[in-house]
């Protein structure tokens, strides 16, 4: 007789149960929302700005349809979208008074539209790719040898300070190419800054090489110390985008480093592309050097370095020296304010702690010198400020000089903005308008659904009863699929779709062999149920041979596609797990229940079985 | 319903010299164009801008051609897709110009050639390094599929089935990219992605007739069948099933061509290419190989141990 025990139905049922539930929040469409989240570490999302955000609504006498608070923001559910805009900016006034200064981000989503007691069990919605929501999509390729270099800038200011703490005289310390030079008049002051250094640092080889009269010192860092600098440099430059991007007010961006040396950004729903380019892309890293007063920057001797200042629109050159005192990731904040005694408008900076130490010594010996902030973009340097020295100052200082409001949160802004740790550049962009994405879904659904519906008329015709049972195998299998792909928040993009569509024209394969097995067997004479079993077990090692070929190449997909190829790869893979389970187990146990109970069955409702000779 | 009312086995094997000999001429033909045309490679492969745009009105293109001419873009293709209203502009990387910069300066300028600005749908920018790794990944895929299933078919059949469905396989892939050159169809990431699937996919239609060959190897009732007789009986009775099953992935590939639009346009046409050749080759080519490379019902039949007899 052709039966399951027991358990294997439960089991069957329950994971076809747990697809279904998780696959609901799929078909209930999405509502417009305004969500609130933190810009700074030190804001919350609490219980106390729930109230608040209700308040400011009642106020502005806008109604909502719920508010939820989680880890990552409060989203506030609303009616239509011209109440979401009301009220994104009604909070967006009442919760960040200084504009410049934003202490949350309020940005526009969609939430499900779902029964809350799904979203509790974190069954949730298939996350659609921007292929399919529209938004913008950057690569962006982080130049590490720049961060290397960029440490070894950093370094110099430390080694510089240091020696002159200890009281040994040099003939210059400058970076060339990943190494680090420094000149010494004779052998024994050599050695004692190599020990002087290497107590301090322990990331750092040295080579010793006398030049002409001076005594060379070379120091670069030991490769698992560079391969640090860049796993951190690339880290920095994440948060440094995270930065960023809050300023403009996505919901769910995604900033993730890809292979290597690669971060992708993707802002979803972003309509401005213009102004998320200009803050994603912009490549400035700062530095801090001391004006070299002598030197004549019309026509600067090899010793310096000149850089146009743009003061009151006239462009002015500035000849720095080459030493770089500090770098821009040493940088913690910068705020546009006005100064209480001479209600100047100025910038005032905050360094972290070596840092702070670095500008003490620097300021102490260059008093009533003049300092300049240069910003590097795209490999261009250009100073932003050129400030007189007032006082020896540490980690807390204030920039002023003649300027406007708005040049003080221009300043600001770059200063806060530039601390990447390595150049970066856009190698890859993409936008996908918000009614194109639309259409990709409503196209990818049609084509998913036609095809599935002459499929089954196909298999209903063709193997009447069994036709259907395999057409509920493999309803079975898009629910299982599409319940996977929603519990694992995998990105559905539109080649995604299109393996939706290719594995169930796929997984009715196993049913046609079975199908066709049985046929066979009962051609072959069999008695029906010696038939059914027959022909599921024979047709099971055909399955898995070519499942597994069908495995590998998803697989290889998955290894080395990337983007487009990914998409498609993860819903290829899956499908092929959810198909085999759903035309082996779950048409198996359809089977059973309506042939296995009997005790005698005179034939079987799988269209015609044709004899030969008949 | 029954479509195969089949009464004998088909004798394949008689004319496989034939069926070889099509597939040969087939993939010499792919290959020439391959190399006299070469693929037309999308934005992703050679990096460049691609830029698609929705108008009100139809647009005339010429005027939108002068314009691009005159800011300096001699090179930039201007055509229509979908529908007239569609505009598709590419523009390929050059020297010196950052192609995320080329999106917004086209947008003016031809800003003012229509009644209403057109809409910017879509607009893709790739730098020249993403393109190289791009075929070079899509290279190291196709040989971890071969290595892959190779290995798997040497190891769940024997090294003669893993050769022949690989080789009968890859000729669908060279078919598939020689169709593509021919008609200079474009050649993009999701084109790539099927032709890997469309080779798991026959493969594993090899598979399911080979796994028949060594069934009808091992059944001891038809022991008096030659090895061209054992095929063909396989192939005979694993067709229905082939047919239907093609013919099934075949409806929702159909689907996607008339239902996917754009997207997928090029996606579904590189898998109906694939389904039709992976029949023909995985049965006609495959089997045939499967015979030359000299199969022989020994190799599937466990060498018997000789009973140990004691006496006491």
């Amino acid at each position: 007789m052709n039966r399951y025990p027991l358990w294997k139905n439960l089991l069957i049922l329950a994971v076809l149960v747990i697809g279904f539930l998780y696959t609901l929040p799929n078909f209930y469409g999405e509502v417009p929302a305004v969500q609130v989240s933190s810009a700074r570490a030190t804001v919350q999302v609490d219980a106390a700005l729930e109230a608040r955000v209700e308040e400011v609504l009642k106020g502005a006498q806008i109604s909502h349809n719920g508010l939820f608070r989680d880890d990552t923001g409060l989203r506030v559910r609303m009616s239509d979208t011209d109440t979401q805009l009301k009220a994104r900016d009604a909070l967006e006034h009442a919760l960040n008074p200084n504009a410049n200064d934003p202490g949350y981000i309020v940005a526009l989503n969609l939430l499900s539209a779902s029964p809350q007691w799904l979203t509790r069990i974190h069954a949730l919605p298939m996350y659609l790719g921007l292929d399919l929501r529209g938004g913008v999509h950057f690569l962006l390729q982080v130049d590490l040898k720049g961060a290397v270099e960029k440490q070894l800038d950093s370094l110099g200011g430390d080694v510089r300070s240091l020696l002159r703490e200890k009281n040994l005289r040099h003939n210059g310390v400058s970076r060339a190419g990943n190494t680090l030079e420094m000149r010494f008049r004779d052998e024994d002051t050599r050695t004692k800054a190599r020990y002087a250094i290497s107590d301090t640092r322990s990331d750092l080889q040295f080579t010793e090489r006398s030049d002409g009269s001076d005594f060379l010192l070379i120091a670069s860092q030991t490769v698992i110390a560079q391969r640090e600098t860049q796993t951190d440099a690339i880290r920095q430059n994440i948060t440094t985008l995270h930065k960023r991007i809050n300023e403009l007010g996505v919901a769910e961006p995604v900033i993730q480093q890809q292979g290597v040396d690669r971060i992708v950004v993707q802002l979803p729903g972003v309509q401005d592309v213009a102004k998320a380019k200009d803050l994603v892309g912009r490549t400035a890293t700062l530095q801090v050097r001391m004006v070299d007063e002598d030197a004549d920057p019309n026509s600067p001797p090899i010793t310096v370095d000149v850089f146009p200042e743009m003061r009151g629109g006239v462009q002015m050159p500035v000849a720095t020296k080459k030493q770089v005192v500090l770098t821009g990731d040493r940088f913690v904040g910068a705020q546009a304010s006005i100064d209480q005694q001479t209600q100047q408008p100025i910038v005032s900076v905050r360094l972290d702690s070596a840092g702070g130490r670095i500008m003490r010594d620097a300021t102490r010996e260059n008093l009533k010198k003049r300092m300049a902030i240069i910003l590097f973009e795209k490999g261009r340097g250009e100073a932003i400020s050129v400030a007189t020295i007032q006082g020896e100052f540490g980690n807390q200082f204030q920039i002023s000089g003649s300027f406007s409001t708005e040049e003080t949160n221009r300043l600001a802004i770059l200063i806060r903005s530039g601390a990447l740790a390595a150049p970066m550049a856009i190698i890859e962009e993409r936008t996908i308008g918000p009614t194109l994405g639309a259409e990709n879904v409503n196209r990818g659904f049609h084509s998913t659904l036609w095809g599935f519906v002459a499929i089954a008329t196909f298999m209903i015709v063709y193997y009447m009863l069994f036709g259907v049972v395999s057409v509920l195998a493999l309803t079975a299998n898009v629910v299982l699929l599409i319940a996977l792909l929603s519990m694992l928040q995998a990105t559905l993009t539109v080649p995604g779709i299109a393996a939706i569509a290719l594995t169930l024209g796929m997984a009715i394969d196993a049913n046609v062999l079975i199908n066709e097995r049985i046929r066979e067997e009962l051609r072959a004479g069999m008695s029906p149920q010696a038939a059914i079993t027959a022909g599921y077990d024979r047709a099971w090692a055909t399955i898995l041979d070519s499942n597994v070929t069908t495995m590998i190449a998803g697989v290889a997909l998955l290894a080395f596609g990337s983007g487009p190829v990914r998409g498609f790869a993860v819903v290829h893979c899956l499908g092929i797990l959810t198909s085999v389970f759903s035309a082996v187990l779950v048409s198996r146990m359809l089977t059973n229940f309506i042939y296995g109970r009997r005790r005698k069955v005179e034939s079987l409702s799988i269209g015609t079985v044709w004899k030969p000779g008949v | 319903m029954e479509f195969f009312r089949i009464r004998k086995d088909i004798p394949f094997m008689k004319h496989a010299l034939i069926f070889n000999a099509i597939s040969f001429i087939t993939f010499l033909l792919a290959v020439f164009f391959l190399f006299t045309k070469g693929l037309h490679l999308s934005v992703e492969f050679t990096g460049g801008t691609v830029m698609e745009l929705a108008y009100k009105e139809a647009p005339q293109l010429e005027p939108i051609r002068e314009e691009l001419t005159k800011i300096g873009y001699q090179d930039a293709q201007v055509q229509n897709f979908g529908t007239s209203r569609d505009v598709m502009i590419r523009v390929p990387n050059r020297e010196g110009v950052d192609p995320n910069a080329v999106p917004a300066q086209i947008m003016k300028a031809i800003e003012g050639l229509s009644a209403s600005p057109p809409e910017l749908r879509r607009n893709e920018a790739v730098g020249p390094q993403v393109g190289r790794e791009l075929a070079e990944d899509g290279a190291l895929a196709l040989m971890l599929v071969i290595f892959g299933i190779v290995i798997y078919l040497a190891f769940r059949f024997e090294w003669r089935f893993a050769v022949s469905a690989i080789i009968a396989n890859l000729h669908d892939v060279i078919i598939i990219l020689g169709f593509f050159a021919f008609f200079q169809w474009e050649f993009s990431l999701p084109v790539l992605a099927a032709v890997l699937a469309v080779l798991g996919y026959s493969v594993n239609e090899s598979v399911v007739v080979f796994d028949r060959v060594r069934e009808t190897f091992r059944n001891s009732k038809v022991r008096n069948l030659t090895v061209p007789e054992v095929l063909d009986h396989a192939i005979t009775s694993t067709i229905s099933r082939t047919i239907i099953t093609h013919g099934s992935t075949q409806l929702m590939v159909c689907s996607m061509l008339l239902f996917g639009g754009a997207a997928l346009h090029y996606f579904a046409m590189a898998l109906t290419i694939g389904i039709c050749f992976g029949i023909y080759s995985s049965v006609l080519v495959a089997c045939p190989l499967v015979m030359w490379l000299g199969v022989s019902r020994e190799q599937f039949i466990k060498p018997q141990k000789p009973k140990e007899e004691a006496v006491v």
